[in-house]
């Protein structure tokens, strides 16, 4: 009933062409994608030291799904919008997010952290699926400015909305894929299935595969391998052109896995096993994409080496820039709840304002 | 437009509102269940699709979050959605995104971000609905910040609340007192509309306060009418904004009459009633010649439609409370 996700890479780093994931990895910057999924994977593991130190109250790992979504990212262009879930790290590197704004959610100084218009990136949703919806309201503009079908490649835009395995069965993600479906809309529904919705496995969310349930609503699915990230690069751009050019939605699956506890707060030891681990750390993404450059002689220990001091950099930034994110002022809740401050909201800061001060 | 007022139900004046926002802004667009060749269940989109287009005036799939959460998409873009909920009783599955996401998101973007978002729904009961199709759910919606909640009481009021409601960068849950629907009034088409959340005296009167707001403001004024038989002169407000609510109207009226009485259909317990006779007796407590009295819906369920006349704070409930007013 499930299908092999498709893939273009082995786990040794065999280019292996396939009919459905159109590629010419010649076309590709691929040590750039490398660069891209070692420097998110940086960020990652810098940012759960920092919540170790107490210096962020919580942290949700992407260790395992570089691929996935330095790949899907790859295939955007700069006018495209991404909508993310809280665990697009890589997505957000990409986009060129200052990943120090990415902390500042988890260390309680902002509820945002970054001007979502400046990079066409938005901000992070917890509530899962909501932000599908986003998306499609998001698509709907771009068929109304006419930014869709044109034909013109520097106009056609789309949106490109993540969503993790459990967000499927949000009714709010259902109504999503109705709406995408009816109205043909420019949006692709990424899903970076990682098989664990916290302790909850796919198995308690469905009874097929998440590709698969595109088709009752009326578009296309694909189910490739999310550790490879030419695989996901492949499939999304074909999904975005196919997005742009008038030709609606399609659901990617990209079958990987949360390698890391849901979150630091998460304990995965009392709902699965450390064998589980062991095999998908086998199937590194970044050591299989490595793997590829290194047997191509498309990278060589120089570049590695450049990689790593870059690395090193981006590390010590982050540690200095989390901690130098500054408190948000005592009124900046008051002053950002709505448009014009209503007279009794006013009143409320003033007696904070005044508490704050003075302690009475 | 014309300088002349017309004489046309608040249905109409909505519909002239709508029409009015959406000539002079392109970017207002509506979304809805049943809004476009139907013209909505109660008509106050009619015709609209068919002078707009249906990238405009959006029929859209049976799905509430779907509504109010691609209304927000919409509003990123650029866009100003006003949503038509069909009844009181449906909002609930849009919560989340009207409660997460819709009333949160300028503050989460540092105030960078605006969604200007309108949602109608129609409220209140009255008219022999069944279940679901009668309820009074402001007190949900005035009790999270980041939303504007405000209820027309008459023709007029539509007409100006809507245009306002559609210009202003907040999110507005638009209330729309739906026994009253085919309420006819005088519309004066070529007025700019006030501020959206100031409270007015609908009716001047030197003994006690009674604010109203909504399907319940003809109430109100008919209960003036008895109560100037009597020698008692009450002064009416209409409420208008839910919240903001607005607090000085109220408190220079009470501080004049030194009574007040609060009618509304919601139930009692947590509602408006009970915030204006905080913020009252916190203001001007020693203006105050009685207790606040509030005339409500009750905490039940509504009630099947054959009790809804006495459940309902009509005439009667609220001359009594009035007469308690002045008897304390």
């Amino acid at each position: 009933m499930t299908s092999q996700p498709l893939s273009l890479l082995t786990q040794d780093g065999t280019y292996q062409s396939q009919m459905a994931l159109p590629l010419d990895p010649g076309s590709i910057d691929c040590a750039q994608l490398l660069r891209d999924m070692i420097m998110t994977r940086r960020v990652d593991s810098e940012a759960i030291a920092l919540q170790r130190q107490g210096e962020l109250g919580l942290w949700p790992s992407l260790l395992g799904q570089e691929a996935a979504q330095v790949g899907a990212a790859a295939s955007l262009f700069p006018r495209d919008v991404v909508f993310p879930t809280y665990r697009e790290h890589g997505v957000a590197w990409c986009r060129g997010v200052d990943p120090v704004n990415l902390l500042g959610l988890f260390r309680g100084t902002t509820m945002g952290g970054w001007d979502p218009t400046e990079n066409n990136f938005n901000l992070y949703t917890l509530v899962i699926g909501a932000q599908t919806l986003h998306a499609v309201g998001y698509a709907m503009g771009i068929v109304r400015d006419g930014d869709v079908g044109t034909g013109d490649p520097e106009r056609d835009r789309a949106v490109l909305v993540f969503l993790g395995d459990g967000a499927l069965s949000e009714g709010e993600t259902n109504e999503a894929f109705v709406w995408a479906a009816a109205q043909n809309l420019p949006v692709v529904f990424f899903c970076q299935n990682n098989q664990w919705a916290i302790s909850a496995p796919y198995s308690v969310q469905s009874r097929v595969a998440v590709a698969q349930r595109a088709q009752g609503f009326g578009f296309k699915g694909i189910r490739v391998d999310g550790n490879d990230v030419l695989a996901c690069l492949s499939a999304t751009r074909e999904a975005m052109a196919a997005a742009r050019s008038g030709n609606g939605p399609t659901l990617i699956e990209a079958f990987t896995y949360r390698r890391n506890p849901h979150t630091t707060s998460d304990d995965d030891g009392r709902y699965r096993s450390g064998a589980e681990n062991d095999v998908w750390e086998s199937l590194d993404p970044i050591e299989r994409l490595k793997n590829y450059l290194v047997g191509s002689n498309k990278i060589d220990q120089d570049f590695l080496s450049k990689v790593g001091a870059e690395e090193q950099e981006l590390a010590e930034k982050l540690r200095a820039g989390c901690r130098a994110l500054p408190n948000p002022a005592p009124d900046h809740p008051f002053r950002n709840t709505y448009a014009e401050m209503p007279k009794e909201l006013e009143d409320q800061m003033i007696e904070h304002l005044s508490f704050v001060e003075t302690g009475a | 437009m014309t300088a002349q007022p017309s004489t046309m139900p608040i249905a109409h004046a909505l519909n002239a509102g709508l029409r009015d926002a959406m000539e002079s802004d392109d970017k207002v667009m509506l979304l809805g269940e049943d809004i476009g060749q139907l013209g909505g269940v109660f008509r106050v989109t009619d015709g609209l699709q068919k002078g707009f287009g249906d990238l405009r005036v959006v029929d859209a799939p049976l799905g509430e979050a779907g509504i109010v959460g691609s209304a927000i998409g919409l509003a990123m873009a650029g866009y100003r959605p006003v949503c038509e909920i069909q009844f009181d009783g449906f909002v609930f599955p849009a919560m989340n995104q009207i409660t997460t996401q819709l009333a949160k998101y300028r503050h989460r973007s540092d105030g960078k971000i605006s969604l200007p978002v309108v949602i109608r729904i129609p409220v209140g009961g009255g008219i022999g609905a069944i279940e679901h199709h009668s309820e009074s759910p402001e007190a949900y919606f005035a009790h999270t910040a980041g939303l504007k909640v405000v209820t027309p009481s008459s023709p007029q009021e539509a007409y100006d609340m809507i245009r306002a409601a559609v210009r202003c960068d907040d999110p507005v849950i638009f209330l729309e007192p739906k026994r009253n629907y085919w309420l006819k009034g005088e519309v004066d088409l070529s007025r700019i509309p006030g501020p959206l959340e100031k409270a007015s005296i609908v009716r001047p009167g030197e003994d006690l306060t009674l604010v109203a707001y909504g399907a319940l403001l003809p109430v109100a004024r008919k209960v003036a009418d008895v109560c100037a038989e009597e020698g008692r002169n009450v002064e009416v407000i209409d409420l208008r904004s839910l919240s903001p609510i607005d607090d000085e109207t109220i408190l220079r009226s009470v501080e004049r009459t030194g009574r007040l009485v609060v009618a509304h259909e919601a139930s009692r317990s947590v509602g408006l009633g009970s915030e204006i006779a905080s913020r009252v007796q916190d203001a001007i407590f020693h203006s105050l010649e009685a207790p606040v009295i509030r005339v409500t819906g009750y905490d039940t369920p509504y009630p099947a439609s054959r009790l809804e006349e006495e459940w309902l704070p009509g005439l009667d409930r609220i001359l009594d409370a009035i007469d308690r007013s002045f008897s304390y």
